[in-house]
This record gives C-alpha cells, sequence and structure tokens, in this order.
C-alpha cells in the first residue's frame, strides 16, 4: 500500500513545477494587460465595474472554489464519507442567502466594501472600523487555510520535506499573488479567478468521467467499490463517521452545518466581487453562474472523493504526506500518471494562488477604503491615488502575513480552518447585513455590539475548544485548556450576534429611520447606484 | 462619481420619503419581501432538516433505495435540486415582477434631475 504514496514523492516534481510555471507565465500576461486600464479606486478595488454577469459568476466560483473545496472536501469524503459530503451541501446551499438576500441590496447601496453598506445608516467611523476589523479577521482565517493547504501541498508534490525547502515554496506562492494584486489590482485578479475557475472545472470534470467511466458510468458499483477498499465497510456511505461518535459531535455537526449556510453571504471578499458588475441585475446573475457552476463542482468532488476511496484506499490517503488533503493528487496519479498529477497539482496551486490573491484584495481594500480613507483621514483623502497606494502597501503586509501564517499553519485540514472563516463570518458580518437592509430600528450601537460581540465571541470559544487544546489532533496537543466542547462555535455565536444586534439597537436611542427610507429606496431600485466606469 | 457620504436627497425633485411612501415603491417592497422571506424560511428549513437527519436518524439516512445507494444520498442529491430550483424560480420572478418596478421608479427618480 505504501508504494503508492513513495512514488508519489517520486512522482516528477519537475514536470508539476513546469506546469505550473505555465500557468503563473500566462496569468502574469494578462496581469499586466490589465493593469494598464487600472487608474482610479473604482478600478484598482471594483475592476472599473465593467464585467459582465457571467463573466463575474465564473470569477465568484473561481474565489470561492478554494482548496479547501477541492483537497479538504475530496479527502473528507475519501476518509470519513458521507460525513464530507455535508461540507458540499452547506457551501452550496448558503448562495441561496446571497442570492435572495443580500447580492443585489448591497450592490446597489455599497461602493467597494462591506463597511459602505453599514455606514450608510450609521455613524461612519465606528461602524467602518468594526467591519475592517471583522474582514480582516475572516481574511485572516481564510488565508490561514489556504496556506496551509499550500503547505501540505508542497511536501506532497515535490518531495520535500525539510522546513526549508516547503518555506521557500509557500513564499514563492505568496510572492506571485502579491504580484497579481498589486499590478492587476481587482480587475487583473478577477482574470485570474476566472482562468483558475476554468481549469479547475475542467480538470474535475475528467477525472469524474473518468472515475465513472471505471465503474461503468455507474455511481452504484463506484460506492460499492469503495466500501469494499474500505476498512469500516458499509459505514462510508451512512452518515456518523466522522460526528456520530457521542452527543457532542453530534452537536458539533449541527454547529457546522449552520456556520457553513450562513457564513458565504457574510465573507467579504465574496461581497465584494458583487462592487465589479454595472448593475443589480448582473450581480444576480453572477450569482445563478456561480450557483450553478459550484453545484456541478460539488457533484464532481463527491465521484471523486469516492472514488479515491475506491482506487487509492482511505489507508493509503491517510498515510500519504498530506494526509486526507492527498486524496484528490492520489487520485490523479492513480488514474492518468505523472501528467495528470502534475495538471492537477497546479489547478490547485493555481487555485490557492487565486483565493489567496482575492482575499488580499479584499482585506486591503477594507483597510485602505474603510480604516484609512474614512476612519483616519475622516473621508478627507488628498486624492484617491493616495486611498490605492495604502492598498498596495496593506497588500504587501497581508502577504507577508500569510507567507508566515502558511508556514506556521501545515497538517491542519484545510477545511477545518475554512470552517471556522465560516464561522467568523456568520456572526459577525451577516447579522448586521442583514439589519441593515431589512430593519428600519437598526443603529450604530446594535451594529457594534453585534459585529465586535459576534467575532469575540467566536474568536474566544474556538480558543477554548477542543479544537485548540486538549485533545489529540488539536492545535497544541499537549496543553488542555478547553472547556467549550463544540470544535465550531456557530450554533452558540450566530443566535448570540443576532440577540445582541437587537439588543444594542433597542437599548440605544439612535434613530435613523429617514436614512433607513433612503437607504431602502436605493436598495430596491438602484436609484442613484455606482455606474461603472467607461474606458 | 458620488461622494463617500451618501446624498440625503435624490437627484430629482422629490425626497426619498416621497419615493418611499409612494403606492409604486410599496408595491415594489411588497413583491420582494412575499417572495423572499417565505422562501428563504423554507429552504432553511429544508437544509435544517436535511442536517438533523443525517447527524440523529442515522439508521433511516442508511436504508438502501438502489443498489449501494441510500436514503442520505438521495436527500443530500434533492438538496442540489431544489438549491437550483429555486435560484431558477426567483429569477424568473424578478424578471417579471420586480425589474420592470424597478426600473420604472429608478427612471422617475434618476430622470428628474436632468
Amino acid at each position: 500500500m505504501n508504494t503508492l504514496a513513495q512514488s508519489l514523492e517520486g512522482g516528477n516534481p519537475a514536470l508539476n513545477i513546469t506546469i505550473f510555471g505555465l500557468f503563473v507565465a500566462g496569468t502574469m500576461v494578462i496581469v499586466f494587460r490589465a493593469s494598464r486600464n487600472t487608474k482610479t479606486a473604482s478600478d484598482y478595488y471594483a475592476a472599473g465595474r465593467a464585467f459582465t454577469g457571467p463573466q463575474n459568476g465564473i470569477a465568484i466560483s473561481g474565489d470561492y472554489l478554494s482548496a479547501a473545496s477541492f483537497l479538504g472536501i475530496a479527502g473528507a469524503i475519501a476518509v470519513y464519507g458521507y460525513d464530507g459530503f455535508l461540507y458540499s451541501i452547506g457551501f452550496l446551499v448558503a448562495w441561496l442567502v446571497a442570492l435572495l438576500l443580500v447580492a443585489e441590496l448591497l450592490r446597489n447601496t455599497g461602493k467597494f466594501t462591506m463597511g459602505d453598506v453599514l455606514a450608510f445608516r450609521m455613524r461612519q467611523r465606528p461602524v467602518r472600523a468594526a467591519a475592517a476589523t471583522s474582514t480582516m479577521a475572516v481574511s485572516f482565517f481564510y488565508l490561514l487555510a489556504q496556506m496551509a493547504g499550500a503547505g501540505g501541498l508542497v511536501s506532497l508534490l515535490l518531495g520535500i520535506e525539510g522546513e526549508a525547502g516547503q518555506s521557500i515554496v509557500i513564499a514563492v506562492v505568496g510572492a506571485v499573488m502579491i504580484v497579481y494584486v498589486l499590478v492587476g489590482g481587482m480587475k487583473g485578479t478577477t482574470w485570474v479567478q476566472i482562468i483558475k475557475a476554468g481549469l479547475l472545472i475542467a480538470g474535475t470534470a475528467v477525472m469524474t468521467v473518468w472515475v465513472l467511466g471505471r465503474f461503468g458510468l455507474n455511481l452504484s458499483s463506484l460506492l460499492g467499490a469503495a466500501v469494499d477498499s474500505s476498512a469500516g465497510g458499509d459505514s462510508l456511505l451512512n452518515p456518523g463517521a466522522k460526528y456520530g461518535a457521542s452527543e457532542t459531535s453530534k452537536l458539533d455537526f449541527l454547529s457546522l452545518g449552520i456556520a457553513l449556510v450562513l457564513g458565504t453571504a457574510g465573507l467579504p471578499h465574496v461581497l465584494m466581487r458583487f462592487y465589479t458588475v454595472p448593475t443589480a441585475k448582473d450581480a444576480r446573475r453572477s450569482v445563478v453562474w456561480a450557483i450553478a457552476l459550484i453545484g456541478l463542482f460539488y457533484l464532481f468532488t463527491l465521484v471523486l472523493g469516492y472514488g479515491a476511496a475506491a482506487l487509492v484506499g482511505a489507508d493509503t490517503i491517510k498515510n500519504a504526506p498530506g494526509s486526507s488533503n492527498a486524496a484528490a493528487p492520489l487520485l490523479a496519479q492513480e488514474l492518468g500518471g505523472p501528467l495528470l498529477l502534475g495538471f492537477i497539482a497546479a489547478v490547485a496551486f493555481a487555485t490557492i494562488l487565486a483565493v489567496v490573491a482575492g482575499l488580499t484584495i479584499t482585506a486591503s481594500a477594507s483597510f485602505a477604503h474603510d480604516v484609512y480613507a474614512n476612519v483616519i483621514k475622516k473621508g478627507k483623502v488628498d486624492s484617491k491615488n493616495d486611498e490605492v497606494r495604502v492598498a498596495r502597501i496593506t497588500a504587501c503586509v497581508i502577504g507577508a502575513v500569510a507567507i508566515v501564517g502558511g508556514i506556521l499553519a501545515k497538517d491542519q485540514n484545510v477545511a477545518f480552518l475554512v470552517a471556522l472563516a465560516f464561522a467568523v463570518a456568520a456572526s459577525a458580518n451577516l447579522p448586521t447585513l442583514l439589519y441593515s437592509l431589512f430593519w428600519k430600528r437598526f443603529n450604530t450601537r446594535g451594529a457594534l455590539w453585534s459585529m465586535y460581540g459576534g467575532l469575540t465571541l467566536t474568536i474566544v470559544l474556538i480558543v477554548f475548544s477542543p479544537a485548540v487544546s486538549g485533545s489529540e489532533s488539536a492545535m497544541v496537543p499537549d496543553a488542555d485548556f478547553a472547556w467549550f466542547p463544540l470544535s465550531n462555535p456557530g450554533l452558540v455565536s450566530i443566535p448570540a450576534s443576532f440577540f445582541l444586534g437587537w439588543l444594542g439597537t433597542v437599548l440605544s436611542k439612535e434613530h435613523l429611520e429617514d436614512k433607513h427610507r433612503e437607504m431602502e429606496v436605493r436598495s430596491l431600485t438602484g436609484a442613484g447606484s455606482e455606474k461603472a466606469v467607461a474606458h | 462619481m458620488s461622494t463617500t457620504e451618501p446624498s440625503t436627497h435624490p437627484p430629482g425633485p422629490t425626497s426619498w420619503a416621497e419615493v418611499h411612501s409612494s403606492a409604486e415603491f410599496r408595491e415594489l417592497r411588497r413583491r420582494l419581501r412575499v417572495f423572499v422571506f417565505p422562501m428563504t424560511a423554507g429552504f432553511l428549513s429544508w437544509y435544517l432538516l436535511y442536517v438533523l437527519l443525517a447527524d440523529y436518524a442515522h439508521g433511516f439516512m442508511s436504508v438502501k433505495v438502489v443498489g449501494n445507494i441510500n436514503v442520505g444520498l438521495v436527500l443530500g442529491l434533492l438538496q442540489f435540486v431544489s438549491t437550483f430550483a429555486i435560484t431558477g424560480l426567483y429569477v424568473r420572478y424578478a424578471d417579471r415582477k420586480l425589474d420592470p418596478l424597478a426600473d420604472k421608479i429608478r427612471e422617475e427618480v434618476e430622470g428628474e434631475a436632468r
């Protein structure tokens, strides 16, 4: 069984690097071309609002289908079976929240960031500072997840076991990402995401058909083969393999499910993508395209996960470098040898690169636009170029943090890390966003209590959860300071954040109903919304 | 490009409050909410039901339907189907019932400024 894992290490690193290098070279050309028209803040943050709905929809799926989706979910299904499938369903159904409640209204009211929507009604400086804080926090967790994925992939595909070698590769990935963001702005980043989405979906589609072809295009025989090569037998197809062990772990599953479905519409890098299209109707079409592509992709991962269990075997996957994250690359090697492995590895690297670039431009926009221009400079920035300059500096800092974080965060399951980012987004961002769009009494204190309360509660509960200490799989396995039983805090933190938003609002005498009338008219009709920039 | 601080008055002579209390705008808001709120409640309940079944009804979810395909897999795939269906329904509804009215109000608000 171990021969496969070893031959993987000895695979063909030169081929893998060459294919990845071609991707980087190709995207760099496009990014430099895109940079020619990037002049104003609207160009840099929102690509001049000139992308079409379908283009933006493909870019959204490129932004959203992270290494966690590809490597993490396929691995979770291969090793834990059915319980890994929940991630896919939660990640997909969540898009209905964005489609029905958030996307169009956000496009009509805001300009560049989530803070814009909140600042519409409330006192600018405190809510922008809060929105930037939670944006940074979500981006940080998400970045950590992507970089952890990069670390695992390096050891898997290049056979680099040494700390120094892995660190150098992560640093190279970070440096390429910084160039994308600095040079190309949102336009360049968007094109990178579009290309990556195309490659990822095409690559997984080929593998899916290939896997199904091996089993006579019969899903049932595929599942049967997965069961035969798994030690747990039939339990691979039934729920409960990972989360069914105790009452606590069942609650954990519920908590995870809620965080996944409510997190998406609060993810700042997803929200920001809605500003890159000219109208709310295009924002709607973007989401429709995104739902179609993301849904298709998750159906593919189901086949790939069980395919890896059937053709590679759960034990081989667990013992491979990179553990469960190795399932999809191992399956590619089993199917198409070194060439397909090289392609899939390059796609996985490209995935990490594109998602990290999207996160970085979002976090840097939030800092430059919300904190620098509106909190520090009180909205009196000398020129828009000044704001963009700050955004570029911030992008470099975030890139550096991502590189260091990636080196430190190896060996965590990336799907789990992303689930934590979703818990923060669902707790700190979504309640405030929904109240702000739909509740006329909502005010500044409610927004601050909900955002800071939700963020603090989520992080405190994570720190004192079994994910951080007190269990064998924890980040700090030697210490035990856990008192909160669940690994995912969403079950407690999301309702608490909704409650805090309500409580803070009714305890404050501030009334903003006039502003709410204006916001409601604008959000529903698009009157006075930001228009596309003609070049 | 507008300024960072949103203007408190629309481009035309009517105020935001007047537009807000107009019959047309009230109808637009009613149409949006009458679709979006029940639909959200619906798909969230259906999703929660699925999660609870996967969590607490292992026996039921493990019942084989065809070959190796069990109830859990069928219900999971039905989540995909319902998501695609709701997306299609909303797009159709928005095209027919929301967009024409929203466009009309927006043109009235913005057009008066010219």
